[in-house]
């Protein structure tokens, strides 16, 4: 399970990674993990505002259906579409090419209430 | 059902799928692979070549004795006494009510019956039959005494002739024999829950190393894949294959869930009379097939509407990895069970509109 040390994570397995204004999330390798080959990633639109850990999407997968949850307050400027054609790109580099949304942030101090690496992987290590 | 307060029981296999790299879990008290690479890889090698599944978590029975066939006669409700020796057949054991006690193969073999039931009932099934037994009848649970491997999909045949001279060309679906395998005398046969040609081997403990290096090294050769159970739900609802405790429990009828088959009305057996009238006077509801578009599929529990009425419920679902799209089933009332009917499925906050298809949803499985 890879916990990549520069990002920050939320509880429910999203991750995000800031710079400067921008921050880009998606879900970490454990979450890709759990819910096994995503069918469908309903994401949403350019300009959406939402508040830290409000709904910003849904991720249909064989296994399992799993809201995800923006990990910073701000508003989204970018989407992934390569993921309506390909949804298993996140299975494959969750961290990477599988990226969720990119977002302009609001409030950076937010990143605080956020869990770190070690930290992550400390939860991780309850499963 | 949660057996999370016991450690799960492993099979004689389950070093193996650590060593694969397999997501492992516990079902129904069972240390079992739930997938090894991915699901859907695993479905599609499974439809188009072949795969190798450890089911050493179903429950096998024996029934002996002069009584046996009277008291199977009783306990099932398929026609025991038409099964010759080597054959095989699909039936269930149902309660008084009606009701489904658990879906099982019935094996004759020469001097006995050789019962496979599901791995949730194991304890249940016992202790019903066990219940019914009458005259000179004797019930012995089997379970710890096998592995189960499965060799299924088109090529399964060619594997399973790397390690058997059975004459496998004239081995019938639904059929047994007891024949060397590898080396090892062990009870097979051309059996499966995927749709596809297969072989099961049930496997005395002391020899499954041996028969998971012997099945394992005849598949390399074909590219054979490891597959979970996660594959096994999906290639089993693309044929309209119930799964207890999904699609048919002690609340639904063989009649109601399209059993009808395995139930031969000119016997005497428990539950008769319930059943001859839902036959005679049709059930309220069926278990139908639903095929859906999109992307978004449902799962077991949602909602079927009519009408803006909640008319049944999704029994099982998934997004076919063979079709390309959702597929599902469900009961339905009796005026909305017609291919062709359409009804609404309720996903999350939406609706979404499903038509009742013919099954089974895949129409070019090679089981023979």
């Amino acid at each position: 399970m890879k916990v990549l040390a520069n990002l920050k994570y939320t509880k429910e397995h999203e991750w995000v990674k800031v710079d400067g204004s921008t921050a880009t999330v998606g879900i970490t390798d454990f979450a890709q993990g759990e819910l096994g080959d995503i069918v469908f990633i309903e994401l949403p639109e350019i300009g959406l505002e939402v508040k830290q850990m409000g709904k910003f999407g849904t991720i249909e997968a064989v296994k399992a259906v799993s809201d995800m949850y923006s990990p910073l307050s701000g508003k989204i400027v970018a989407i992934n579409s390569a993921l309506d054609s390909d949804p298993m790109i996140v299975n494959k580099d969750p961290y990477g090419e599988g990226w969720m949304v990119k977002l302009q942030i609001t409030d950076p101090s937010e990143l605080n209430k956020l869990l770190d690496a070690k930290a992550y992987e400390g939860l991780l290590k309850e499963h | 059902m949660t057996h999370s307060d016991t450690t799960p029981k492993r099979t004689p296999f389950s070093k193996y799928h650590e060593a694969l790299g397999a997501k492992m879990v516990d079902f129904v008290g069972f240390y079992m692979p739930v997938q090894y690479k991915g699901i859907t890889s695993e479905h599609l090698a499974v439809r188009q070549n072949v795969g190798l599944f450890d089911l050493s978590h179903m429950g096998e029975f024996e029934v002996t004795g002069k009584d046996a066939l009277a008291f199977l006669q009783k306990t099932t409700t398929n026609n025991v006494a038409t099964l010759e020796v080597g054959k095989i057949q699909y039936s269930c054991m149902p309660y008084p009510e009606g009701g489904i006690v658990d879906d099982l193969l019935v094996y004759r073999l020469a001097d006995r019956f050789f019962l496979v039931v599901n791995a949730s009932n194991i304890e249940k099934d016992f202790n019903w039959l066990k219940s019914h037994l009458f005259g000179d009848a004797k019930l012995v649970d089997r379970s710890d005494e096998f592995g189960l491997l499965a060799i299924q999909g088109p090529n399964a045949q060619k594997v399973m002739a790397e390690i058997t001279s059975h004459d496998l060309e004239h081995m019938g679906y639904y059929t047994n024999a007891i024949g060397k395998v590898a080396g090892v005398e062990l009870l097979f046969s051309r059996t499966g829950y995927t749709g596809e040609d297969g072989f099961e081997l049930y496997i005395p403990p002391q020899h499954c190393d041996k028969l998971w290096k012997a099945v394992t090294d005849a598949g390399k050769k074909y590219g054979m894949e490891f597959i979970g159970l996660g594959a096994r739900d999906s290639l089993r609802l693309e044929m309209k294959m119930a799964l207890y405790g999904n699609d048919i429990d002690q609340t639904t009828t063989p009649v109601e869930a399209g059993l009808s088959w395995i139930v031969d009305f000119e016997k005497d057996f428990i539950g008769k009379p319930i059943m001859v009238k839902q036959r005679d006077e049709k059930p309220t509801r069926r278990l139908v097939c639903l095929e859906m578009e999109g992307k978004v599929f449902p799962r077991h529990g949602y909602d079927i509407y009519d009408q803006g009425k909640v008319v049944g419920k999704v029994t099982s679902g998934t997004f076919s990895p063979s079709l390309q799209k959702p597929i599902a089933m469900g009961y339905v009332p009796l005026d909305k069970s017609k291919i062709g009917a359409t009804v609404n499925v309720a996903i999350r906050d939406k609706q979404y509109p499903a038509v009742v298809v013919k099954p089974p949803f895949y129409k070019s499985a090679s089981h023979r």
